[in-house]
């Protein structure tokens, strides 16, 4: 049995030259052969004797790092004076060399001028000992907190969703069955569970504190005010607790898009697509399982035909770019063979680009998700279809004046075209740029793009590409949406409340004296309902229900949409209270667990314990929860 | 005997302890706690066991010839005296025993090398060189190793060897896994032979050809021994010296064993039959032989197996009734239920919890078998509050499991060594790398310490809130330092009734604080090497503590000198735990082992074998009668402490465990380790499940079910933070502490 280990048993001693070095080192010139061995194997014997003492050191300093420290330790067992002066704490200070066949490990010593060492301002004090106290497991539960590692890690996820039929694997038994028993199962289910080899069920219950995180979170992300959204985001895109929430988040998504896209509201668009890329960002999380609902959101957002109420003033564009690089970036994480996002995908943006019909909006969103996908799909579906393009762009620039908006979304195809295919043909094309050449090969494009590549091949030169257009950055998508929020609302000019405005109830406020008095909007009640009490998956339920008037969401008059701001509440039972006096569109999200209630008591018999951190978190989380609701409520 | 044994090392340590009592600290030694002391000299304490048996007596004349040769005459003349031994009949014993059976000069020579070991290397804190005598010409060592003789040809031990194994691998299943236990044990002589007989080249090829035939488990000691291929290495070397002196332990069924026997006649393998005469201890056994899985749940400590009659002496588990508690209960508890306007309607409740324990547990020992200190107005008042606690206290199974309150510690930069909580989880004391000892408050109410001695000169003495005003409020804070070590602490722990800590380091001392003052009291010297471990009793006053020198010593803290010395483990003592009922003292060793020592008498009363791996971890279940101990390996094994038996394995750690505690009412085990989780397993169930009939009882062969996915009841990760200390609250709240590792 494992014959290969063993052999490593076998006793290696230090070589003769290295005793003839150190010799030399110390002096003795001329050592003999027979003393050499006898040295090199007493010296060899004694470094294992202290290695292995030191281990002991090792093993109770609590750590699984020998250090140099230990050395010293066990040097001193044997009463043999510790070797001073190599105090490192984390990496042993021994250069590597090789040379002539020959390895050398040195102790590189370098001359230092005291000058520098007396004149360098001293290091920072390394931090003091502290104490920090958190909830490890709350009755059994562990409580998804910053300072628990994620309920289940990202490899188990990707586990799960990619090979579901997979027995599972002892570790993640372990996982599994210990989760689904935080929940309440009673330790015969448990046992039932292994003996069957089942896979654990996953229940989607959430606690108090869960529910009122995703309360606030989806409020915060959906609302007016940008530096709450912001904090919801980053709370998104760091937070190691929300796999189990993520149901609930991707089902927020997809339905708040489908929703809003049919009343064309860009803003809430662009926030759930935020919400989206957050998530992406999240490193606890693995979205493969939700990505049914999440990728025709994103879809939609890059090829729908209409995303805003004044295509020609609003700046949709920046959110199909916006879109279309999420999309990129999932086909990127998510791709496999198994279920071909990536060419599913290419295909059907290549489908609605060769239609003719395609209005210019669409084809904008289809050349960016193209383009995003990276340089070979831009390099052979879009530069083959340059020139069809250019041409229907010149015979809407040249033409006669049909619309503006058509005049618009050529001019942005173009811009779009002359982006990605640039840099991408001035990496392929063989340098003499001719303009000429170019008008031959690209049509009406080829004298713009001509240009573009040679300032492309400048600027390659100049920055030895240091742009990869490729990759996301995260910079990149925040600015610019952000930027087009406040450039639009500016440019509204008189038109104000533009949708694009962030809808801040504050704004509304004071620009509602401008707009003409219009009758309120009906008042339409989303309630998603959530059931999930041993459900195997979350039921939810949409009701799309007009309470006032019976006229349906989708046929929204363009005129209304001002006061048209979705309010994303969950409620636990009062919502006909709350809900039924405002004339607004509400999404009431009811969440009836049946444990958590259970839960909640018990957590409360917790409390009364001489420590209790977890009290005092709820207890801010409630507080703050209380305060955005109540600033977004007040206006209305 | 084992106090006996260790007389001569005491004398020799005598020399060096000088007395650290400081002055402010001694009037809070010495108080009411003395009156119950132990005997302090162990010589007088352990020969009133009986009249030595012949066996003992040899020991006493090895002692006897140690002595005399070392010129401590005086200790010669005094331990004979108590030994009740005429001189010449000293002398003629002495003659018998180095003359007599080669058995008994082996046992009394192992004994005097083991002994001298410690005292050669002795004053290595005071930097003084080693005396040259010991170290140069050693004589025990060289009569020790001198068992050695060259016994055959040694370039037939390949054919020998490979023989055995021939013979061993066809032999019935049912023996062939009792007879394989015999490979280990002569690889290991056979090659040690060779080696000291200068048969360099020989040893190594012996070693390379079967060294790839033994247990995984024994990796750690192939290890050691292919590091040593040279006469003089073995020297100095006292885990291969244990190995020589102390005869390896294998339990072997009769049947097994007739047929080994007559294998090798029939062979004429003498060299074989030699080394297991010589070297080997076979404890035969009547009836089945046992099955692989069951000898190997029991072997893998250094020494093998515990020989079976080790384990017979009877072990008092009970608990200790609390007499003491009785009276004072009625008035102490009107007094604080006066004090909260209460109605005395819990009265009736407490009296019954006080009833129940006043009838004798027929297990436990007798009340006064140690003197235990006398309870302060204080400590009644302790235990008051703690009854009230222990009525809050949530009832635990593996439906309600309890909560964990995790205690990081940040910024310690992998420093951490060990940890403390109090009993009332109030206090938290973390041992550090850096030789410094740091006390923190976990409760609102801030570390507070007496006055210097000027300022209390000012204090009105009179007052009645006389205790509230010499405790200096300007530097209370949340957490105090200790300086005082000049080593990694390896071992913190808080006295029962909080006003001591006790801090055990590699500077080879055990310290003992103030946390009245936050000064250090006493250090401790004894141990000559690094202290691994210390702890308190449950009851206070005595302490016991284990280090490098393979020894665990038992203290009162007014005793500069250990009042018992506990020897008995081949290598290092790596932890300690106290018994509830303080009459037995648990240690945990590097040559895995678990022993159980009887404070009364010194004795080994118990030795478990089964653990692979160092053990770093000891916890009894509250109710005294099961002990838990965790090792390197990542399994826990659980142990009966009446039948000497283990009867469960937890495995699921996958490093090692450094900390193991029992739920207040011992429904729950919870174990952390290196792997930075904490576990919960089901206790109760590891405990019920285990069907212990006679005859298990009496052979010790058990069977052990394969349930640690059942128990388990619970994995907690933390995110990067190694799991050092686990402390149940007094109303079974776990509290974990570790130190945040970065990497």
């Amino acid at each position: 049995m494992a014959e290969e280990r063993r052999q490593k048993l076998c006793s290696v001693i230090l070589p003769t030259e290295s005793m003839k070095a150190m010799a030399e080192s110390v002096g003795v010139g001329s050592l003999q052969e027979d003393s050499c061995l006898a040295l090199s194997e007493e010296v060899s014997y004694r470094i294992k004797e202290i290695a292995q003492d030191a281990l002991k050191f090792m093993h109770h300093g609590k750590r699984r790092k020998l250090m140099t420290g230990d050395i010293d330790h066990a040097l001193k067992l044997k009463n043999v004076e510790p070797l001073y002066g190599f105090q490192s704490q984390e990496f042993i200070p021994f250069r590597f060399a090789s040379g002539g066949g020959r390895e050398l490990h040195f102790y590189e010593e370098k001359e230092v001028d005291l000058s520098d060492i007396i004149n360098t301002p001293l290091p920072r004090v390394p931090l003091d000992v502290s104490l920090k106290a958190h909830w490890l497991s709350i009755d059994g539960v562990q409580p998804a907190i910053p300072e628990n590692p994620p309920p289940a890690p990202k490899e188990q996820q990707k586990a799960e969703s990619t090979e579901p039929l997979k027995a599972v694997k002892p570790g993640q038994e372990e996982e599994g069955s210990i989760q689904s028993k935080g929940q309440g199962a009673t330790s015969a289910e448990v046992k039932g569970k292994e003996k069957m080899r089942m896979k654990p069920r996953s229940t989607h219950e959430l606690s108090v504190e869960q529910q009122l995180y995703y309360k606030e979170i989806t409020e915060a992300c959906v609302g007016s005010c940008e530096a709450k959204r912001a904090e919801a985001l980053q709370s998104i895109a760091t937070d190691p607790g929300l796999y189990q929430m993520l149901p609930r988040f991707s089902t927020f998504i997809s339905e708040g898009v489908r929703v809003n896209v049919v009343q064309n509201n860009l803003a809430l668009l662009i926030y759930l697509m935020r919400m989206v890329k957050a998530l992406m960002d999240n490193p606890t999380l693995y979205l493969e399982k939700y990505l049914h609902e999440l990728i025709p959101a994103v879809v939609t957002c890059i090829v729908s035909k209409q995303l805003c109420l004044r295509p020609d003033v609003d700046n949709h564009w920046a959110l199909r770019d916006f879109a279309a690089r999420l999309m990129a970036q999932s086909c990127k994480t998510f791709s496999t063979t198994t279920n071909n996002i990536q060419s599913r995908i290419t295909k059907t943006f290549t489908k609605a680009l060769l239609d003719d019909r395609t209005q210019w909006t669409t084809r904008y969103g289809c050349i960016a998700g193209l383009a995003e996908l990276g340089h070979d799909v831009i390099k052979t579906l879009i530069i083959p279809r340059l020139s069809v393009e250019g041409a229907r762009i010149k015979a809407v620039m040249d033409g006669p004046v049909v619309s503006n908006i058509d005049k618009i979304g050529a001019d942005h195809v173009q811009s779009l075209l002359l982006k990605h295919c640039a840099s991408v043909v001035a990496k392929t094309r063989p340098l003499p740029d001719l303009v000429d050449q170019y008008k031959a090969d690209f049509g009406y494009l080829g004298t713009m793009l001509c240009s573009h590549v040679i300032k492309a091949r400048a600027q390659a030169s100049f920055q030895a590409q240091t742009v990869n257009r490729t990759t996301l950055t995260i910079t990149q998508p925040r600015p610019t949406l952000s930027m087009s929020q406040s450039g639009l609302s500016a440019s509204g000019g008189s038109r104000t409340p533009s949708i694009i405005k962030v809808p801040s109830s504050l704004t509304l406020m004071s620009t509602r004296p401008g707009t003409p008095t219009q009758p309120s909007p009906p008042a339409t009640k989303y309630i998603v309902m959530a059931t999930s009490a041993g459900a195997a998956s979350t039921q939810q339920v949409i009701t799309l229900s007009s309470s006032q008037s019976g006229s349906p969401v989708t046929s929204t008059v363009p005129s209304t949409p001002t006061s048209l701001q979705p309010l994303v509440k969950l409620e636990s039972g009062n919502t006909g209270a709350v809900g039924g006096s405002r004339p607004l569109q509400k999404y009431i999200v009811v969440s009836l667990p049946s444990s958590s209630s259970s839960l909640e008591s018990k957590g409360s018999s917790v409390l009364p314990s001489s420590t209790s951190p977890i009290s005092m978190e709820s207890a801010v989380k409630l507080e703050r929860s209380e305060s955005p609701a109540a600033s977004t409520q007040s206006p209305h | 005997m084992a106090a006996l044994q260790d007389g001569p090392m005491e004398l020799d340590t005598e020399k060096e302890v000088k007395p650290e009592i400081l002055s402010d600290g001694t009037s809070n030694l010495s108080g009411n706690t003395g009156n119950g002391a132990l005997s302090s000299s162990p010589l007088t304490a352990a020969p009133a066991g009986g009249a030595p048996k012949q066996e003992d007596q040899q020991t006493l004349i090895a002692v006897l010839q140690f002595l005399k040769r070392n010129k401590l005459s005086e200790s010669v003349e005094i331990l004979r005296r108590e030994a009740g031994l005429a001189e010449d009949q000293v002398d003629s014993l002495a003659a018998d025993g180095s003359g007599g059976g080669k058995e008994d000069g082996g046992d009394a020579n192992s004994l005097l090398s083991r002994v001298s070991i410690p005292a050669a290397a002795a004053p290595q804190s005071t930097l003084t060189p080693v005396p040259v005598k010991r170290s140069e010409d050693h004589p025990d060592v060289r009569v020790v190793l001198s068992a050695y003789n060259q016994q055959g040809d040694p370039s037939l031990y390949q054919v020998y060897y490979s023989d055995l194994k021939n013979f061993i691998e066809s032999v019935l299943d049912c023996h062939r896994a009792e007879l394989s236990q015999l490979f280990y044990p002569l690889f290991v002589h056979m090659y040690l032979e060779l080696v000291y007989n200068n048969n360099e080249a020989k040893a190594k090829a012996f070693f390379e050809k079967f060294s790839g035939d033994q247990e995984c488990y024994y990796l750690d000691d192939l290890r050691v021994l292919c590091g040593l291929s040279k006469k003089e290495h073995m020297k100095g070397n006292e885990a291969l010296l244990d190995f020589r002196t102390s005869r390896f332990v294998l339990r072997i069924s009769r049947d097994s064993y007739q047929l080994l026997k007559r294998h090798l006649q029939e062979r004429h393998n003498n060299q074989i039959w030699n080394i297991i005469q010589e070297h080997l201890y076979i404890d035969i056994f009547d009836g089945m032989p046992r099955s692989k899985g069951q000898i190997d749940s029991m072997s893998g400590s250094l020494g093998g197996e515990a020989k079976r009659e080790v384990n017979k002496a009877k072990v008092f588990y009970g608990l200790l009734k609390e007499p003491e508690i009785e009276v004072p209960l009625d008035d102490e508890d009107d007094e604080a239920e006066n004090e909260e306007g209460k109605p005395k309607k819990k009265k009736t409740k407490k009296d019954s919890i006080g009833s129940k324990s006043k009838k004798q547990d027929p297990n436990a020992p007798q009340q006064n078998r140690i003197p235990l200190p006398e309870l302060k107005d204080s400590d009644k008042l302790d235990k008051i509050m703690y009854m009230k606690e222990s009525t809050k206290r949530i009832r635990l199974s593996p439906e309600n499991l309890p909560s964990i309150c995790f205690y990081t510690f940040l910024n310690a930069y992998q420093g951490l060594t060990a940890v403390d909580f109090t009993d009332d989880s109030s206090l938290l004391a973390g041992g550090f790398a850096d030789s410094t000892v740091r006390v923190w408050t976990v409760t609102p109410k801030k570390l507070r310490k007496v006055k210097s001695a000027a300022d209390l000169n000012l204090i009105d003495k009179e007052s009645d809130d006389v205790l509230e005003r010499i405790m200096d409020e300007k530097t209370a804070s949340e957490s105090k330092i200790l300086h005082g070590h000049s080593g990694p602490v390896y071992g913190v722990s808080f006295s029962p009734d909080r006003n001591y800590l006790l801090s055990s380091s590699e500077d080879s001392t055990v310290r003992l604080w103030s946390l009245q003052t936050f000064t250090c009291l006493v250090g401790y010297k004894g141990h000559n090497y690094p202290v691994w471990d210390t702890q308190f009793s449950p009851f206070g006053y005595y302490f016991v503590s284990g280090g490098h020198d393979r020894v665990a010593r038992l203290w009162a803290t007014d005793h500069y000198q250990p009042l018992r010395i506990f020897a008995g483990h081949l290598a290092d003592v790596t932890c300690t735990r106290f018994h509830p009922n303080s009459n037995y003292v648990a240690t945990g060793s590097t040559d895995r082992t678990v022993r159980l020592w009887d404070v009364l008498n010194g004795n080994c009363v118990r030795i478990f074998t089964g653990h692979k791996g160092p053990i770093h971890s000891l916890a009894f279940s509250p109710n005294g009668k099961f002990l838990a101990s965790g090792s390197t390996d990542g399994r826990v094994l659980l142990w009966d402490l009446g039948h000497g038996l283990m009867i469960g394995e937890l495995k699921g750690h996958t490093d090692t465990i450094y900390a193991l505690k029992f739920s207040r009412d011992g429904e729950i085990l919870a174990s952390g380790s290196m792997d930075s989780t904490v576990r919960l397993w089901d206790s109760t169930k590891a405990f019920d499940d285990v069907e212990t009939d006679d005859f298990t009882a009496a052979t010790g062969h058990i069977h052990l079910p394969d349930n640690s996915q059942e128990l388990l009841l619970g994995t907690y990760h933390t995110k990067s933070t190694p799991v050092t200390h686990l402390h149940f609250t007094r109303r079974n709240l776990l509290l974990a502490a570790g130190a945040y590792n970065s990497q």
